[in-house]
């Protein structure tokens, strides 16, 4: 059986790192467009033109993505967007992933009391209505940009907690770390060392799956009008307000909207080239 | 003409061949051996005959079955044969049945599904099958799932699957590997019985099963064919060097040499060690009850026992990974503390185990330098970074590996060499006493034995002592001084090697003994099989938990158990033990 997994996994390795090559170049070249080009136009997010209001994308004016109904450009507007999307993205799946981690990762394999006692915190927190924290966090401490990455964080973070438990508590009973036991290794090494790196193939699937949802959080937060202000925007904001002039002005849903799918197909594909990297290792 | 014809077959995958233009024919009725070790090609042939290649396989040259071609065959007539012609029993029963299916009705819809017979005829014919293979109250065990049968009453429902079309073939792929010595006995001796006119092909690794149960054998290295004849000329005149390195390696219990009795002083001492767990349901599970044991340094005593009967608790309680319900354990004349993280960093370093799975037992994502190194960064943190490398890297090469294998990660070991770094890792910090779990079960016969000299040399040269647990008796009387035998928690029998294996007193050992295959075709079978399989330890038989499966058990041995009664050198827990002679 050695054969067949080593003639699949030559296979395999060539599918995983061609995926994941292209979709990390297109994230980093999305990534890098929409940081250095506003500088280089004309433009800035906040300028209206009144005489180009709802202008169409061409390259005739000097909007390349054409304007909104107030007459704002739209190209740098979207790469705002994305400026901003994919920093709650990634703060927020940073946020949830620390803590998740570490968190589920001590609750698995301390184990007894320790675990009971973490777990039923989790379980309480799972319980409290979320739009109601976020509200109640944006008048206590003002609308603060920062806030959102927290507020989706610290909620992502239980299914990462509760994922990474289940995942340990089956780990922690491999001979390897039974060896590590035995061999007097402390408990927050066998828990860094021998627990949370064989973690990383579950993880980067659940942080895949946490991006586009920290996204997707994000916009409906601004659609409520607690995320992200007026005239800042985001990749969300944008195809909500595209959604609205969709009848005279389709390309205020579809540029924004057509970008927030490619990032996320290429967040996808990046999550499932990765966890069969990440696999490869794990089995022979 | 015989009944299956392979001609120059080969099968690839990538640019890797893994069967080799092999040509073999099995005809009406008889058994043969298909005998290699892992990675021989054996199961590839198994998959081939019957057509269940994966997709990215190419073959090239014919497998002729009764006339017709089954290479390249349509799905549809593969389909026709497959089942109600060649049947398959694998290696693990609970993979090859159906979790969510009944026995009887997973075994039933053979029938219908090929057409034999309608619903009511076949539930007939489930259980007549049943019956004849042995399982107890065929009626009620034919509406049991897969899960509520233990390994052996699975394997037997899985022939019985395999052979109710009464096939003309039927391929065993290593049917007993993952059984135990007692039930793989009774398991081969079925087959043999019950199959009448279908041949057999039996795929396996161990000579001694072939010896016992097969007419000719074929053997088979990196895919080709190196020999093949009759058991009986195999056995008696190996012609290749693979076949005769195989025999050689082949693990005898009768013969050999033997390491003699040690006399040193004593290292470890175990006083009345029980451990239980608490089982959902069922109140406690007393997997150890009072064993002693003491080991000397320099000493190998093997703890040898059906699966179950606590060998593993036993020494994870010893080491302090498990908690011990009672009993002492002392080191040096030390008590020691129950829990391994409570104990001094001098006594740690002293008590080290290797595991049985070899790959298991590595973390997949650390390098072999990183997975040895460990034990140093603990207990000597003042060793440099090259430093410690070195003593890697001097460790390795004792247990015969070269600075290749320092940065590699474990899925790029082999099952032997993922063995020797888990043994380096064990050893790297020089302990007193090594326990070995079970650590050459997973490896092929010429892995083992290197791995057994390299065990025996260490022990030559710097009086390691070893407490080795293992199922495998071929492999404890080549390197024990002392076997404890253990039966559903308690001891048994403990004596030295060379009075154990020819003067035992337990019939619990006797019975081991004469469960193994041995790999002469000449030597007559062994008439004392062990009936039934080792009952559930959390309902253990009154009295002495042996007696239903003995067969020299009077009335007493049913109401009383017996007491661990001996000298220093030899114990055994049996009524009978002065007035029988086994």
């Amino acid at each position: 059986m050695i054969t067949i997994s080593t003639a699949s996994n030559a296979i395999g390795r060539a599918r995983v790192s061609r995926l994941i090559s292209i979709s990390g170049g297109i994230l980093v070249a999305i990534a890098v467009i929409a940081i250095v080009v506003p500088w280089l136009s004309p433009n800035n997010y906040l300028d209206t033109d009144f005489d180009n209001i709802l202008a169409a994308p061409g390259l005739a004016g000097a909007h390349l993505f054409g304007t909104d109904d107030l007459g704002r450009d739209l190209f740098v507007r979207t790469m705002m967007g994305i400026q901003v999307t994919l920093l709650v993205a990634l703060v927020a799946s940073f946020v949830s992933l620390v803590i998740g981690v570490l968190y589920g990762a001590i609750a698995g394999y301390v184990g007894g009391r320790v675990d009971a006692v973490m777990m039923r915190i989790v379980d309480t927190l799972y319980a409290l209505p979320f739009i109601f924290i976020v509200i109640l966090l944006m008048v206590v401490f003002e609308r603060n940009f920062l806030l959102i990455f927290v507020a989706i964080g610290a909620i992502n973070w239980l299914d990462m907690a509760r994922i990474v438990r289940g995942q340990t508590l089956s780990l922690k009973e491999k001979e390897y770390v039974e060896a590590a036991r035995l061999t007097g290794v402390s408990t927050p090494r066998i828990i860094l060392r021998h627990i949370v790196p064989n973690l990383i193939g579950i993880v980067i699937v659940y942080v895949t799956l946490t991006i586009p949802q920290a996204i997707l959080v994000e916009s409906f937060l601004s659609f409520l009008g607690l995320g992200i202000q007026e005239p800042q925007t985001s990749l969300g904001a944008l195809v909500d307000a595209g959604v609205n002039q969709k009848e005279n002005a389709a390309w205020m849903l579809l540029i924004p909207g057509g970008l927030l799918a490619l990032i996320l197909m290429c967040f996808n594909f990046l999550g499932d080239g990765l966890r069969d990297l990440f696999d490869a290792r794990q089995s022979p | 003409m015989s009944l299956l014809n392979i001609e120059s077959l080969s099968v690839s995958y990538a640019d890797e061949k893994v069967i080799d233009r092999l040509s073999f024919c099995v005809n009406t009725g008889e058994s043969v051996g298909l005998v290699g070790e892992s990675g021989s090609g054996k199961t590839q042939t198994a998959l081939a005959i019957l057509g269940l290649l994966p997709g990215n396989a190419k073959t090239a040259g014919s497998i002729s079955f009764d006339g017709k071609e089954l290479l390249g065959a349509p799905e549809q007539e593969l389909n026709r044969i497959r089942a109600r012609r060649i049947s398959i029993v694998f290696q693990d029963p609970m993979l090859a049945l159906n979790p969510y299916l009944r026995i009887g009705e997973q075994i039933g819809r053979i029938l219908i599904a090929h057409g034999l017979c309608g619903g009511a005829e076949a539930k007939e014919r489930v259980i007549e099958m049943l019956n004849a293979v042995g399982l107890p109250d065929p009626e009620r065990q034919s509406r049991a799932y897969p899960h509520q049968l233990s390994g052996g009453m699975r394997q037997r429902a899985m022939i019985a699957s395999a052979l109710i079309t009464k096939p003309d073939l039927l391929i065993a792929d290593e049917p007993t590997t993952a059984l135990d010595v007692t039930v793989q006995a009774q398991i081969l001796e079925l087959l043999n019985a019950i199959r009448k006119d279908t041949a057999l092909l039996l795929i396996t690794h161990d000579l001694g099963v072939v010896a016992g149960h097969c007419e000719r054998m074929l053997v088979l290295e990196r895919g080709r064919l190196i020999e093949s004849g009759t058991t009986r000329e195999v056995f008696g005149a190996p012609q290749h060097a693979h076949t005769k390195a195989m025999l050689e390696a082949a693990p005898r219990i009768r013969r050999g040499d033997i390491p003699s009795p040690v006399d040193g002083e004593v290292l470890l001492k175990a006083d009345g060690v029980s451990v239980s767990y608490r089982e959902a349901g069922h109140g406690q599970l007393h997997a150890v009850r009072d064993v002693d044991l003491t080991l000397k340094r320099g000493e190998t005593l093997a703890i040898v026992g059906e699966s179950g009967s606590g060998k593993s608790s036993l020494v994870r309680a010893i080491l302090g990974l498990i908690p011990m319900r009672a009993g002492t354990v002392s080191f040096y004349g030390e008590t020691l503390a129950k829990e391994a993280g409570a104990r001094a960093a001098k006594t740690r370093r002293d008590l080290q185990m290797v595991f049985q799975d070899p790959v298991g037992s590595l973390n997949p994502q650390m390098s072999v330098v990183d997975i040895v190194r460990e034990p140093l960064l603990v207990h000597e943190p003042l060793l440099t970074n090259a430093e410690g490398v070195q003593r890697v890297s001097e460790m390795l090469q004792q247990i015969g590996l070269n600075d290749v294998f320092l940065g590699r990660y474990p899925h790029e070991l082999s099952g032997g060499q993922a063995q020797r770094v888990a043994i380096a890792r064990a050893l790297i910090l020089k302990p007193k006493v090594l326990v070995c779990d079970e650590a050459v079960a997973a490896l092929d016969g010429s892995v083992r034995e290197q791995i057994l000299d390299r065990l025996r040399a260490l022990q030559a040269s710097s009086g390691l002592s070893i407490l080795f647990i293992s199922h495998d008796l071929g492999v404890v009387r080549a390197i024990s001084h002392r076997v404890l035998v253990m039966y559903l928690g308690r001891l048994a029998e403990l004596a030295d090697n060379e009075s154990l294996f020819t003067r035992p007193q337990h019939p619990y050992t006797k019975a081991l003994l004469d469960a193994v295959p041995v790999p002469d075709p000449n030597l007559p079978r062994k008439e004392y099989i062990l009936s039934g399989e080792v009952p559930s330890i959390l309902t253990p038989p009154s009295g002495c938990a042996f007696h239903p499966r003995c067969a020299y058990a009077v009335s007493r041995c049913a109401r009383e158990r017996p007491a661990a009664l001996g000298t220093n050198s030899s114990v055994v827990a049996c009524h009978r033990a002065d007035e029988l002679s086994l």
